[in-house]
């Protein structure tokens, strides 16, 4: 599977990064290498496998429904860039 | 041309849990901003999400509820976009193998005909923060407290064919939430709130047309009409040459419409993975046994219970089987006065007009059930005529203690000294020569007065069935 300019440029915008445009090619290559990869393990046969949603064979433990975390907001807000009446504050999204 | 609507919904309600679904920050209601915000629930780097018991036993509890397939093994997924309430830049939430399979409920539409309405699935996870966007000099307000909420998302499958259906089946599953205890429902606090995915079809085609998705409606009322408005847009966007767009829209209320949230378009790519700071979760044998073991009678069964063992109406049942704290006030009464039909009657009556009337509910009612099972014996004993004792009734509402002190307070004791009621008619019949004269001559209807007369003149206390027989003896020519 080959990846081209344009879907590089939209796995970057949904991943929010920022890349230059000079090693938008390269990305492609690097990225279409690994699909390959990927696309030769998905040639085995796993019929009868299950499939594995973790590595490790354990089971998710479960806590007991107790609150237990005290207020920290104000060490949390201290190293927030913008706060106001316990708000932080972000640049202004529309829907 | 007829068109045919297609709607399913997809239900958000609020898990009743003390902590948050991955952390131990609490979750009650109303509390200042961030102060329930953990570091789990901010995103901060090193921490670990881990699975709330209770949360897990809820879910259980529906899916038992409506009859669904529990998923011995399921497992949480990271649904990836972008938006300042959510601070890691995903939500956890489950995609493949959810925790609830397919079930199903029952809904009774207007006509009385019941309509089963399929339940694709009902998965957990994990509810985003809040924004603000008033107030502050142009910039958006963000409150973590409502994330990582636990939330169960019920979703339906495309079986609703009207906005009418789809609002019976949102009350319905409304209705169990409360009853089964996994949810308050509350819908002002956001605590339910639901999303409609509508399309329209020309009558008899089989596939579905595009559809497009209504966003966080969070009342019946506004279901109903976001719903209609949106087929009506939907229905005259085809026949005048367009073609539906699949997109989110909102509701507004206040112009009664849906627009379009443009550009969420791309970011519905949301590259479900697993999440891998969460193990499969496993619910065996005993979980199970655990989680369900307390299931309340469901509203199905107590509806069809009340028709059978209280004699009531289907009409009665339904209304009297809305809420559990309902049914199980009316059964109290019932029980207590040994009149079921008395009961329904003036439980569906009388009381829920007063409760109406003062906008209050079952828990902060001023007659306990006991007390008015008491009112409903002294009807039931002659004590008191249904007239006089909805004056009694509204005494106890306000307070004037039990049917019986308030009876033998304000002297309302019914006369059925037949005496008594003999000589407050002889009077009457002696005070009004001509209304004699006229039933006499056959004119029925004069009777009436009679009765009216002697009724005002015992202030209500005569016992009606003994003026009705004293009043005919006495008038016969």
């Amino acid at each position: 599977m080959s990846l081209d300019s344009s879907d590089i440029e939209k796995i970057a915008h949904l991943a929010r990064l920022g890349i230059d445009p000079e090693r938008t090619a390269r990305y492609a290559a690097d990225l279409s290498n690994i699909l390959d990869l990927v696309a030769r393990m998905d040639a085995v046969d796993t019929a009868g496998v299950d499939p594995m949603a973790h590595p490790l064979h354990m089971v998710q433990r479960l806590r007991p429904d107790q609150p237990s975390e005290p207020d920290q907001r104000e060490p949390f807000q201290s190293i927030a860039p913008l706060t106001e009446g316990g708000l932080y504050l972000v640049p202004k999204v529309i829907e | 041309m007829p068109w045919e609507t297609v709607i399913g919904l997809e239900i958000h309600t609020q898990l009743a849990t003390q902590s948050k679904i991955f952390s131990g920050a609490p979750t009650a209601f109303g509390a200042a901003p961030n102060t329930q915000a953990c570091a789990i629930d901010l995103g901060l780097p090193g921490v670990l999400p881990v699975l709330n018991e209770r949360a897990v036993k809820l879910a259980v509890r529906f899916g038992k509820a409506i009859e669904a397939e529990i998923a011995p093994r399921s497992i949480f997924a990271r649904k990836n976009y972008f938006y300042p309430d959510l601070p890691k830049g995903y939500q956890i939430s489950q995609y493949e193998l959810p925790i609830v399979g397919r079930g199903q409920v029952e809904i009774v539409l207007d006509d009385g005909t019941v309509k089963t309405v399929g339940v694709t699935r009902a998965h957990l996870e994990e509810d985003a923060g809040k924004s603000l966007h008033e107030d502050f000099h142009g910039l958006t307000g963000i409150d973590l407290n409502r994330a990582g909420t636990p939330l169960l998302e019920i979703v339906s499958e495309p079986d609703m064919r009207s906005p009418q259906e789809a609002v019976a089946y949102a009350k319905k599953i409304h209705q169990l939430v409360r009853y089964i205890g996994i949810s308050d429902g509350n819908m002002q606090e956001g605590s339910f709130r639901m999303d409609a995915n509508v399309s329209v079809r020309p009558v008899g085609q089989k596939a579905l047309g595009t559809r497009a998705e209504i966003k966080n409606v969070n009342s019946f009322r506004f279901l109903e009409k976001a719903i209609q408005f949106e087929v009506e847009r939907q229905i005259d966007l085809i026949e005048g040459g367009g073609t539906v767009v699949q997109e989110t829209r909102l509701y507004d209320a206040a112009k009664d419409e849906t627009r379009s949230m443009r550009g969420k378009e791309e970011a519905n790519d949301y590259r479900y993975f697993p999440d891998p700071d969460l193990l499969p979760v496993e619910i065996d044998a005993a979980f199970l046994a655990e989680a369900t073991a307390d299931l309340p009678e469901l509203p199905d069964a107590k509806r069809a219970r009340f028709q059978v063992d209280h004699g009531l109406s289907e009409y009665d049942a339904n209304l009297l089987t809305a809420t559990r704290e309902l049914a199980d006030y009316f059964e109290t009464v019932a029980r207590d006065s040994g009149e079921p039909k008395l009961a329904a009657n003036w439980v569906g009556g009388e009381l829920m007009a007063a409760l109406n009337k003062t906008e209050g509910d079952l828990a902060g009612c001023p007659i306990s059930a006991t007390r008015l099972a008491g009112l409903i014996r002294r009807i039931q004993d002659g004590t008191i005529s249904g007239k006089i004792a909805k004056q009694v009734f509204e005494a106890m509402w306000n307070g004037g203690g039990d049917a019986d002190q308030v009876i033998e307070a304000q002297g309302l004791r019914q006369i059925t000294d037949s005496g008594a009621i003999e000589t407050l008619i002889d009077a009457i019949i002696a005070a009004n020569p001509d209304q004699v004269e006229q039933y006499r001559a056959g004119k029925d209807k004069v009777f009436g007065f009679f009765v009216g007369q002697a009724m005002k003149q015992s202030g209500g206390k005569a016992n009606p069935a003994q003026v009705n027989d004293i009043l005919k003896r006495k008038l016969a020519p």
